[in-house]
């Protein structure tokens, strides 16, 4: 199953067609295979997981120490035993040997620090895809544990996503092209999360770029709901510029190639220059930010929110914006060596992370519509997640994304279940109370915001508290102590976001009720992974970390740490005053009122917030705006007045030009001249005339004196 | 090589016109007959072009293959000299491929005035033209079907166009006339400085050796201009919007999908090889003009409100990372850039396909009277939906292989052009593709999203009909499969790229 | 020597005779200025011919006679025309008589 995993994505690929033209005719409008494809992959993959886990730890690596030329030197024979063992599929051994050599040659001063540990090696598989300009470029699947997990993972989300639709879409009028998209979503990930080559995950990223676009205007009647769909697509494509400077750069930096190992490699071990990983490394980092809904281009999630519910569900919990916290855990060699992570203190993405979990979790406070509560949350943990890699903790962040995949798919559909009872998204005005009427969903959500705020022992706490200690064992102390605050916010906002929904008295429009077991079966489901998922990464088991672990995480050197009770206790105790607080200030009714209109500066804490720290009035209103308006007019002007003006000035000088030539020299000067011969004849006439007096004496005069003047010459001149 | 390979050639140029003879001797008013002779003759010619395809010789597709050289004008030692290589096999297929859409599309599309007869035969004479561009291998023959070309398509704008038809008719008449004027300077320069000959094949081989550095430089810009003009660059392009809005349905289709071709089918074909050193002289304006023309054509399209004018934009960006993956001289870059011709053919002439059935039942392509098109004609919708993601580059569709690798040539252009001013070019490319996909996704909901305007609201807007089927399948379907299999065509071209760059030392990768 | 003589009278005579046709205004006295340049001629040739020997002598006087009988058969013609002049216009004066003005 490892080397054929390309047949996961090849059947919800599949599924994506069949269901185009097909669908329409199948009595349940093409769920039935959407559903069999999504569940066979599902099938498929857990067989995947199962075979990883059974695959014995052969390769033994050597972390490189960098600062150090001489190991480095020792690795950079590597890429040769790379190249040459390439189309065989246990090349993964040849190179370990090759790296034991090194190791043995360079490694003997320094094996006391790291110990080679062994570890399964990845499964590639590759096929040569085309090749121009005298590189080949391949195609291919490589599994490894970070591979089978996200495998499991987003095909188990998908699976319930789907099923859950068949009844929340029910009746909808694009039914059959809602699954459809979804089918093609789902393989957009796969086929990201499978890729042996960056330019193959390429294919699967911008596939989720357009399927999420599909699926976000999938109401799009609605102006709105377009809208929506295209600042997603727009906004995650600005990123995509610097994703495509990045790969270009990797491209060249790695010697030619795509294939994400080799480019792990080089840029571990020294083999790319300081300056090109830098600048590659930040551009692939703004793709990140991008697709991951960082800030500053974070705006584009909470306005996805026009899409189905299903849909949310699937682009936060299992795809789409996972996609670039995958690209850089994939990629970590890159990031890892770019950007010093090993050295502590600061750096660009725990920064961009950081601001992330603030700000989101800030916004979360302000809303009313509940899908837009869950959206900026999951913008905040998405930070957490980047800000986990920035800090070097890449098996947490991993963890987290696993973890976090679980209860805010839970959450969204439990939204979804909400809403089809009250046929609405605000809190305020359609919900209150609902505890009563749908206790299935209201226990599952309970649970689900429970693992999100990281309350012991579901799951969200177990993953949160590994990114806080790895923060603080790696040196990012500034960053532990984002994260508790922003773990202190996640569990306030989300007890307000619970005491609305579901308790007080219910404020909505008839009679709620709970819904059929299409929605709440895959909510029971997801609760129990959202309690158990936690357990897997438990301290003395760490399955979750031992199945991970791989060859770039071994070769950069990358420390994990195991479960410490002190932070532990620390970051309960917030979650549990945060709890507390959110407990006094809703249940108890403690809530003081009128703050905003009291504090000058409250009020400008809220209007900053509720208009969203006024970063979309800058990107609709300004910079879109005016590239689409005075801009795009501007150079149309150009185009219309002062280019086409000069080639119409040339046309119209032209004729001008042609119309004074004919007036001027064609009708004066050369017709002239015709005319001029007949006229300078007359004239001459007209001279010589007046010699011809009639007289005849005159005319005798005139014959002597020519005579005489002829004689004279004679005399003269013969 | 039999016989059949030696008249294979002859016979892909020329059958279009044994269609044109037959139809001028049938009266006007059998229509019938002249729908289905120019559908024969297409196909005749396009089943040569299919025989070419399984006869080539795909391991030597860097060198001319089913040549002809026969003698033609003997005074100016102007021979008969036809071949094909890795480059123009492509085009070639391509230009027979579209005809024959062409002609099924006409079949209940005739523009007023009608006239199928002599509508019908412009477009089988400007196939003739377009076929011979793409194989003469001589320079008078290039030019005498370089300029074959103009004629059909002025009359095909200035008689079934627009409103403002005659205009656009001569401007475009004029301005392409204007760049063959200097063209055919730059040819004789050749002739005369380079060794007696208009044969390509001898003055790649002798031109740069005989031509002093600085007379290659203003040889290759009389070139320059004679392509740049076709292509059309940056700022040589004002005739293009015009004429593509103007010009009827298939007019738009032929002009986009193949006539454009012409001019950076020079620059392959004719100016890099023969002029190297200039090339490279020229190659950083070049790059500079084709990322001033991506940003300037976006900005372009973003303020239209006429959708074939914006598609008709857009044609300017696109052409734009075309002449920057030529001008970067490097393997990868012309790779990409014949790569981006064929894509750039398919989809634009797609959009243009489009966007003519939607005039044709709104009488209307003001994008802010249209609306919810996805409501009245679902299928059209979503292939005007297909096309624009296919135009805005996304992987997996044909269009992506035209842009993706120009950027990544650009990274790394040949040796001896500045490398920070192409990876500045690059930046600037791919913040070209955000454009991209801004002003092709807002034509297309403004088009397709929403719900019908009130004025079109009760009109019954019919479905799609067989003619636009059989027309559009192929199309889409070469799309999508060129898309996933880009080998299809990279591997038909990199062998001829790298003899084009053989003075660059195979190219500077 | 002798010629001489009557070279210079020839002289003398065609003189008088051009200063005649020149300078007189009736036609009659025109006439007869020609007839006197005509006689000059005649002398001319007469005394050259003389000088040439006998042969050229009758040449000369062969000549000389053709030049007198065209002489009078001119004045005849001039006369009469003249005479019509005269009638037609009541006057003899060359300067009135311009009809041939361009």
């Amino acid at each position: 199953m490892l080397e054929n995993i390309w047949v996961v994505p090849g059947l919800t690929f599949a599924s994506f067609w069949l269901i185009l033209f097909f669908g329409k005719r199948l009595p349940k409008g093409g769920a039935e295979i959407g559903i069999a494809a999504v569940g066979l992959a599902f099938v498929l993959s857990s067989v995947a997981v199962v075979e990883w886990n059974d695959r014995p730890a052969t390769e033994e690596v050597e972390a490189v120490s960098t600062g150090e030329h001489g190991e480095a030197e020792a690795h950079g024979s590597e890429p040769d035993a790379h190249e040459e063992a390439e189309d065989e599929h246990s090349f993964g051994e040849v190179r370990a040997l090759a790296v034991d050599l090194a190791a043995a040659e360079a490694g003997e001063g320094e094996a006391g620090e790291h110990e080679a540990e062994p570890i399964r090696s990845a499964v590639e598989r590759n096929l040569t895809w085309f090749s121009f300009g005298g590189v080949d470029i391949t195609v291919g699947t490589a599994v490894d544990g970070l591979t089978v997990i996200l495998l499991f993972t987003v095909t188990l989300i998908s699976l319930l996503v789907h099923v859950f639709s068949t009844n929340y879409m029910h009746g909808d009028v694009r039914f059959t092209y809602f699954f459809a998209a979804l089918s093609l979503f789902t393989t957009g990930m796969l086929l990201l999360v499978v890729s042996s080559s960056l330019l193959q995950a390429l294919f699967g990223w911008e596939l989720m770029g357009l399927c999420s676009f599909m699926l976000i205007g999938h109401w799009w009647e609605k102006k709105p709901n377009s809208d929506a769909a295209m600042k997603a697509f727009l906004t995650t494509r600005t990123g995509d510029i610097g994703l495509l400077v990045g790969l270009v750069i990797m491209f060249f930096a790695a010697g030619q190639t795509f294939d994400i190992a080799a480019v792990n490699e080089a840029a571990l071990t020294g083999a790319m220059g300081e300056t090109v990983l830098l600048v590659g490394a930040s551009a692939l980092f703004v793709g990140v930010i991008g697709k991951s809904a960082q800030f500053p281009l974070h705006t584009w999630l909470p306005d996805a929110m026009a899409g189905p519910t299903p849909v949310s569900a699937l682009i936060h919990a299992a795809t789409m914006v996972v996609a670039g916290v995958y690209l850089v855990a994939r990629l970590y060699g890159v990031f890892w060596s770019a950007f010093d992570i090993e050295a502590g203190g600061v750096n660009p993405i725990a920064v961009i992370g950081g601001i992330t979990v603030l700000i989101a979790a800030a916004l979360a406070f302000v809303q009313t519509d509940i899908k837009k509560v869950l959206a900026y949350s999951t913008v905040s943990q998405l930070g957490y997640m980047v800000m986990a890699l920035g800090v070097g903790a890449w098996t947490a962040a991993i963890f987290h994304l696993f973890t976090h995949a679980f209860f805010k798919g839970l959450l969204f559909l439990g939204a979804g279940s909400v809403s089809h009872a009250v046929h609405s998204f605000e809190m305020r005005d359609d919900m209150g109370g609902l505890r009563k009427f749908m206790p299935t969903t209201f226990v599952t959500f309970m649970i689900g915001s429970l693992a999100l705020a990281g309350v012991f022992p579901l799951a969200g706490f177990w993953s949160k508290d590994e990114i806080l200690l790895g923060a603080a064992e790696n040196g990012y102390r500034l960053f532990e102590v984002v994260g508790l605050i922003g773990a202190f916010m996640t569990a306030a906002y989300m007890t307000r976001c619970v005491y609305l929904t579901f308790f007080g008295s219910y404020r909505g429009h008839g009679h709620p009720h709970e819904s059929p077991p299409p929605i709440t079966v895959p909510l029971i489901i997801l609760a129990v992974f959202s309690v158990g998922a936690g357990l897997l990464n438990a301290p003395g088991f760490e399955k979750f970390f031992e199945l991970t672990e791989n060859r770039v995480f071994l070769l950069a050197g990358i420390e994990h740490h195991s479960f410490e009770i002190v932070p532990a206790v620390v970051s309960s105790v917030v979650v549990l005053a945060a709890l507390a607080l959110g407990g006094l200030l809703f249940f108890a009714g403690r809530l003081p009122r009128g703050v905003t209109a009291r504090s000058r500066a409250a009020r400008a804490g809220y209007r900053l917030l509720a208009n969203k720290y006024y970063l979309d009035h800058l990107y609709t209103g300004v910079v879109v705006g005016s590239i689409k308006g005075p801009i795009a007019r501007a150079a149309y002007w150009a185009n219309q007045k002062v280019i086409d003006g000069v080639v119409n000035g040339v046309g119209v000088a032209s004729t001008r030009a042609g119309l004074w030539v004919y007036r001027h020299i064609d009708q004066r000067v050369v017709d002239g001249a015709v005319n001029g011969a007949g006229f300078g004849a007359e004239g001459f006439g007209g001279i010589l005339r007046t010699i011809q007096t009639g007289r005849v004496q005159q005319y005798g005069a005139l014959l002597f004196g020519a005579t005489a003047v002829l004689a004279l010459g004679l005399v003269i001149f013969v | 090589m039999d016989g059949l390979d030696d008249i294979a050639l002859t016979a892909a140029v020329f059958l279009p016109l044994v269609g044109v003879l037959a139809m001028m001797f049938t009266p006007r008013q059998h229509e019938a007959d002249h729908k289905v002779m120019a559908l024969i003759a297409t196909l005749a010619t396009f089943g040569v072009g299919v025989y070419l395809l399984l006869r080539f010789d795909y391991a030597r597709a860097d060198a001319l293959q089913f040549d002809v050289d026969a003698s033609w004008i003997e005074v100016i030692n102007s021979r008969y000299i036809l071949g094909v290589d890795g480059i123009s096999l492509p085009l070639l297929v391509l230009s027979m491929f579209v005809c024959v859409l062409v002609v099924v599309y006409s079949w209940n599309h005739f523009p007023e005035p009608h006239n199928p007869k002599a509508f019908l035969i412009l477009i089988l004479i400007l196939e003739t033209g377009m076929n011979g561009t793409f194989v003469a291998q001589d320079l008078i023959l290039f030019f005498v079907f370089f300029e074959v070309v103009l004629l059909p398509m002025y009359f095909m704008i200035g008689v079934w166009g627009g409103e403002q038809r005659q205009y656009a008719a001569i401007k475009f008449f004029l301005f392409t006339l204007f760049g063959s004027a200097l063209m055919i300077l730059s040819f004789l320069a050749l002739f005369f400085q380079g060794g007696q000959t208009f044969a390509i094949a001898e003055l790649v081989a002798v031109a740069s050796d005989n031509i002093p550095r600085s007379t290659q430089i203003l040889i290759f810009g009389g070139l320059f201009m004679g392509f740049a003009i076709k292509v059309p660059m940056f700022p040589f392009h004002t005739w293009l919007p015009d004429a593509h809005t103007q010009a009827p349905t298939q007019g738009s289709v032929i002009l986009a999908a193949i006539l454009l071709k012409l001019g950076t089918y020079g620059f392959v074909r004719i100016a890099i090889p023969i002029l190297p050193e200039a090339a490279q002289a020229w190659a950083p304006w070049i790059g500079g003009l084709a990322v001033i023309g991506i940003i300037y054509g976006a900005l372009g399209c973003l303020a239209q409100s006429d959708m074939k004018r914006l598609i008709a934009f857009s044609s300017v960006a696109h052409m734009g990372y075309v002449m920057l993956g030529i001008a970067t001289l490097t393997d990868f870059g012309i790779n990409a850039a014949v790569f981006g011709m064929v894509a750039h053919g398919l989809i634009t002439g797609m959009l243009f396909f489009v966007a003519g059935s939607v005039k044709d039942r709104f009488h209307t392509l003001e994008l802010s009277r249209l609306g919810g098109l996805l409501i009245q004609s679902p299928r059209m919708g979503w292939i005007l939906g297909f096309c624009a993601m296919a135009s805005l580059g996304l992987p997996g569709l044909a269009g992506f292989w035209g842009e993706f690798p120009v950027i990544l040539a650009a990274y790394n252009p040949a040796e001896g052009l500045s490398v920070g001013l192409f990876r500045g070019y690059m930046v600037v490319a791919a913040v070209g593709t955000v454009f991209a996909a801004g002003y092709l996704l807002w034509m297309f909901q403004r088009a397709a999203f929403g719900t019908p305007k009130e004025e079109f609201a009760d009109t019954p807007i019919p479905g799609m009909h067989w003619p636009e089927y059989v027309a559009w399948t192929p199309m889409l379907v070469l799309i999508v499969v060129l898309g996933l299999f880009p080998n299809l065509l990279f591997g038909l071209t990199d062998g001829a790229v790298g003899t084009a760059l053989a003075a660059f030392g195979g190219g500077g990768n | 020597m002798l010629v001489n003589q009557f070279l210079i009278l020839g002289a003398v005579l065609f003189c008088i005779g051009v200063y005649g046709v020149l300078a007189r205004r009736n036609g009659v006295l025109v006439l007869m200025s020609i007839e006197l340049i005509l006689n000059a001629v005649n002398i001319n040739l007469i005394a050259l011919g003389a000088l040439q020997g006998p042969e050229a002598a009758v040449t000369g006087q062969v000549f000389s006679l053709f030049v007198i009988t065209i002489a009078a058969a001119e004045v005849g013609v001039g006369l009469a025309i003249v005479l019509l002049i005269y009638r037609n216009r009541t006057t003899v004066d060359l300067d009135e008589v311009d009809l041939m003005k361009g």
